[in-house]
């Protein structure tokens, strides 16, 4: 990993880091909370809207917490946090997925139904 | 993947690529597994309620609000703490962090109230499986972030009597990722356990 010159790396260090990038992401951690809570507590959507409009908000809102306050991007520099995260999201994927799908096709053969 | 040499500067120290803090990042993943399957085991048995109460019969979405909005103030005055530490400001970082304590705090001790709350009135984590394991989930995040609060106070303590070093910047830096990390893994919780929870 070598950079360029003092400057492009200077630039790189303190890339996401500003007030702009914060308050940003800040703003739109606040709508994106926002509307999830007022579609649940006041019930502007039907229930399988709701839980979409929730699933929807959740996902957008880690990204903008990933980039304007963890500052991941794509670049050069984090190129082995994103690495590393991907490998992660995949592990993810199939241990959480596999057992939902797993325990959701038990039950009800095994009539270990909620009760 | 060297920045961390003798006497390098704040700015070179808090880099996102010295070895250390790819290190701490690593952690931060297997902390996402532990999470991950937390969430797969309150998924599963989210509808086990053993005769005890339902989600929405509990949850008082109005305090998770609350609770929401304390961990997304704590991550810009976090936020507002590292710029300081950027510009070299050394009051500036104590402030920030003590009010970025002072947010953690609220949040945890809001969730303390609810937890007691549920105890008290017959929904302890004994109740049903749905209980056993909202407690574990919440009550990890909640650990976490305890833990979080008193490295904050470490912090504090160090940025106070050392001042504004390079290694106390790299571990400000770490702290950071920490803190944001948590607020990540609460919108998961928010939306999962009680968003979700209520609608059903």
């Amino acid at each position: 990993m070598s950079h360029g010159n003092i400057d492009s790396d200077h630039q790189a260090r303190l890339g996401g880091l500003n007030l702009t990038t914060y308050v940003t992401g800040f703003v739109l951690a606040l709508i994106l909370t926002a509307i999830p809570f007022g579609a649940v507590m006041f019930g502007w959507f039907s229930p399988a809207t709701t839980l979409i409009v929730i699933a929807v908000m959740a996902v957008i809102q880690i990204l903008v917490h990933l980039f304007c306050f963890l500052h991941l991007d794509f670049s050069e520099d984090n190129r082995w946090n994103t690495a590393s995260g991907a490998f992660t999201l995949l592990i993810l994927v199939i241990l959480v997925g596999g057992t939902i799908w797993l325990f959701a096709s038990l039950m009800p053969r095994t009539m270990l139904m909620g009760g | 993947m060297s920045h961390a040499a003798e006497g390098a500067s704040v700015h070179t120290a808090s880099s996102p690529n010295t070895m250390v803090n790819f290190g701490f990042w690593v952690y931060l993943m297997s902390d996402v597994i532990i999470f991950s399957m937390l969430f797969t085991m309150f998924v599963t048995v989210q509808s086990h309620y053993n005769g005890g109460p339902q989600g929405h019969q509990i949850f008082e979405l109005r305090d998770v609000f609350l609770e929401t909005m304390a961990l997304l103030f704590s991550s810009i005055t976090f936020g507002l703490a590292m710029l300081n530490l950027h510009a070299e400001k050394k009051n500036g970082v104590l402030l920030w962090l003590a009010i970025t304590f002072l947010f953690g705090a609220t949040f945890v001790g809001l969730e303390v109230r609810e937890f007691l709350n549920l105890v008290h009135h017959g929904a302890g984590p004994d109740t049903s499986a749905f209980l056993s394991a909202f407690f574990t989930l919440v009550g990890t995040h909640g650990t976490h972030v305890t833990f979080g609060l008193i490295w904050i106070a470490v912090m504090f303590g160090q940025v106070a009597v050392k001042g504004i070093s390079p290694k106390v910047g790299s571990r400000l830096f770490r702290l950071s990722l920490f803190w944001h990390f948590l607020d990540i893994v609460w919108i998961v919780v928010f939306s999962t356990v009680y968003l979700a929870g209520v609608v059903q």
